[in-house]
């Protein structure tokens, strides 16, 4: 095997906390943190609110916090807003299982293959940084506005978050467990499903936590951009009909959304780690 | 042997793309499909298309706002950074409103950065700062924290304080984790830099390319989106090379601890 072929299919050394225990935990002496963290986030709502008011910012770009939060109020009674957040959720999590998917079987075929992973690995190297945002005009004209189009962009940009970590993980394979496997007459199935997933799981947990991430910047990027239903396209219309502290709410909410997704991220990592000794080790 | 093996490196990286790129020709070679037209001609369109008069005013243009704003993010990133990670207390105060705002998907900022500055450059800088920033100041976060204690104390007792305390310590210390965040942000700043311009421009790449496909001048749209690829995937060598010479010393200790 070319040893550069694989060094350069693993790009990430230090890589966006890859591998496991990607998340360390990040508990401080509990209370005090949590109270800080508290104080900080009523400082930035109070900054919100004083600043139109003492006149640095005029109001007209940036309503205080309570106007903004009273906007909030009112979308959560809408119809429109949940739909449109029913939309972003479809776009983003339909992308994101077909990326997973497509990721790890792509990612355990060509990984437990030396063969195919030295011929694609040029290959990969070369499409993983083509900007998604690149397809939108491609996208626009094959599927218009429908969720189609945002498919094709969160599915492009997840995916190769996703095989890029589930190829560092095949590659972390423990020789020995490997050839203790074949002596005890593995297969090739068995030996995937006994030494190759186990060791590639805490990557394939960092991947899909990634993806998570990008794929809803993806689909919320296709619904301001292209105009398919949803968070964005909605963001779009407040915009264009001056409804300012609207757009702050909605903008708003897409950050709420996005902190949701990173903890159900992390969490779903630590149940499916939960016997990997980076966790254990913790507890 | 050794022309063998140099053979068989070359298969390898040239191989697979050759074969596609192959396919891709003689699949559309005799297209009459409206939106897939034949390879052949989406290169010959590149040439006419991007070499011209295009070159400095669409590509330059959206290549100066990038590096501005990416330049701008990593040095706004990392002095945040060393500010909030080196204070517990500022970090714990500041850590759930940055985790928020990072949370935000960037290109929902560029209708509200659009209120402040407008539709000309400052809007697309600040898009792009306010989109890279977050990375790179979170990931020089968690390095400045993950000082080595022993190099720290070190410091200490040879009364190393100060800014050389920083230089040689704080940030060398960080800077694998920095580099990480900017490695991430330079692929949200290309996003962004396309975004803003489909929004509300009068040039660039992204507001170019949108035009093409709203005129249905498919052939110069595919030759658009080869662009972006090309510019995507020659940003990112250019990034692992300059990575490759600034953190030469630490990869190579991670060879070292790796082999022992």
């Amino acid at each position: 095997m070319t040893p550069s072929a694989i060094a350069s299919v693993k790009t990430k050394p230090a890589g966006t906390g890859a591998g496991p225990g990607g998340a360390p935990g990040r508990r401080g002496p509990g209370t005090v943190t949590a109270l800080r963290g508290l104080a900080g986030l009523a400082g930035l709502v109070a900054v919100l609110e004083a600043l139109p008011h003492t006149g640095v910012v005029s109001a007209d770009y940036l309503p205080p916090a309570s106007e903004i939060g009273r906007t909030l109020w009112h979308l959560l009674a809408e119809n429109a807003f949940w739909t449109a957040l029913a939309d972003t959720l479809t776009g983003w999590g339909l992308g994101l299982a077909i990326a997973v998917v497509a990721g790890v079987v792509a990612g355990v075929v060509i990984g437990s293959v030396p063969v195919l992973r030295a011929v694609t690995a040029s290959t990969i190297e070369f499409l993983r940084p083509i900007p998604s945002v690149a397809l939108i005009p491609v996208a626009v004209l094959l599927y218009g506005t429908d969720l189609e189009s945002t498919l094709l962009l969160v599915v492009y940009a997840s995916f190769w978050q996703v095989l890029v970590q589930v190829l560092a993980g095949t590659q972390d394979v423990d020789p020995v467990a490997d050839d203790t496997a074949r002596s005890y007459q593995l297969g090739r199935w068995g030996r995937v499903r006994y030494v190759l997933w186990p060791t590639a799981l805490p990557y394939v947990m960092t991947g899909v936590r990634l993806a998570s991430a990008v794929a809803l910047v993806l689909a919320i990027t296709a619904e301001l951009v292209i105009g398919s239903p949803g968070l964005g396209h909605e963001i779009a219309v407040a915009q264009n009909s001056g409804a300012v502290s609207r757009v702050y709410a909605l903008v708003l909410v897409t950050g709420l959304l996005g902190v949701a997704i990173n903890l159900v991220a992390r969490a779903v990592e630590r149940r499916a780690l939960h016997w990997h000794q980076s966790l254990r080790r913790e507890g | 042997m050794t022309v063998l093996t140099a053979g068989r490196r070359i298969l390898l990286l040239l191989g697979m793309p050759a074969v596609l790129f192959a396919v891709w020709w003689f699949a559309t070679a005799d297209s009459t499909d409206v939106y897939f037209p034949p390879l052949s001609t989406i290169l010959r369109k590149f040439g006419e298309v991007w070499a011209g008069d295009r070159l400095t005013a669409d590509i330059l243009p959206s290549l100066l706002r990038l590096t501005a704003g990416y330049l701008l993010a990593v040095a706004v990133g990392v002095g945040l950074g060393l500010v909030v990670g080196m204070s517990r207390v500022v970090r714990d105060v500041l850590e759930p409103v940055l985790e928020l705002f990072r949370a935000v998907p960037p290109p929902v900022l560029v209708p509200v950065i659009m209120l402040f500055a407008g539709i000309g450059d400052t809007m697309k800088i600040l898009v792009i700062v306010s989109g890279c920033v977050w990375p790179i100041l979170l990931n020089t976060v968690e390095g400045v924290r993950a000082v080595d204690e022993v190099l720290s104390d070190t410091c200490r007792s040879y009364g190393i304080t100060g800014p050389s305390r920083l230089w040689h310590l704080v940030l060398r210390s960080a800077s694998p984790q920095i580099v990480t965040g900017m490695r991430q942000s330079l692929s949200i700043g290309i996003i962004l830099m396309v975004i803003s311009e489909m929004f509300a421009a009068s040039n660039g790449l992204g507001f170019t390319i949108v035009q093409f496909q709203r005129t249905f001048a498919i052939p110069e749209m595919w030759s658009g989106v080869l662009l972006l690829g090309l510019l995507g995937f020659v940003l990112s060598l250019l990034f692992r090379f300059a990575e490759n010479r600034a953190l030469a010393w630490y990869h190579g200790l991670r060879r070292a601890q790796r082999d022992t």
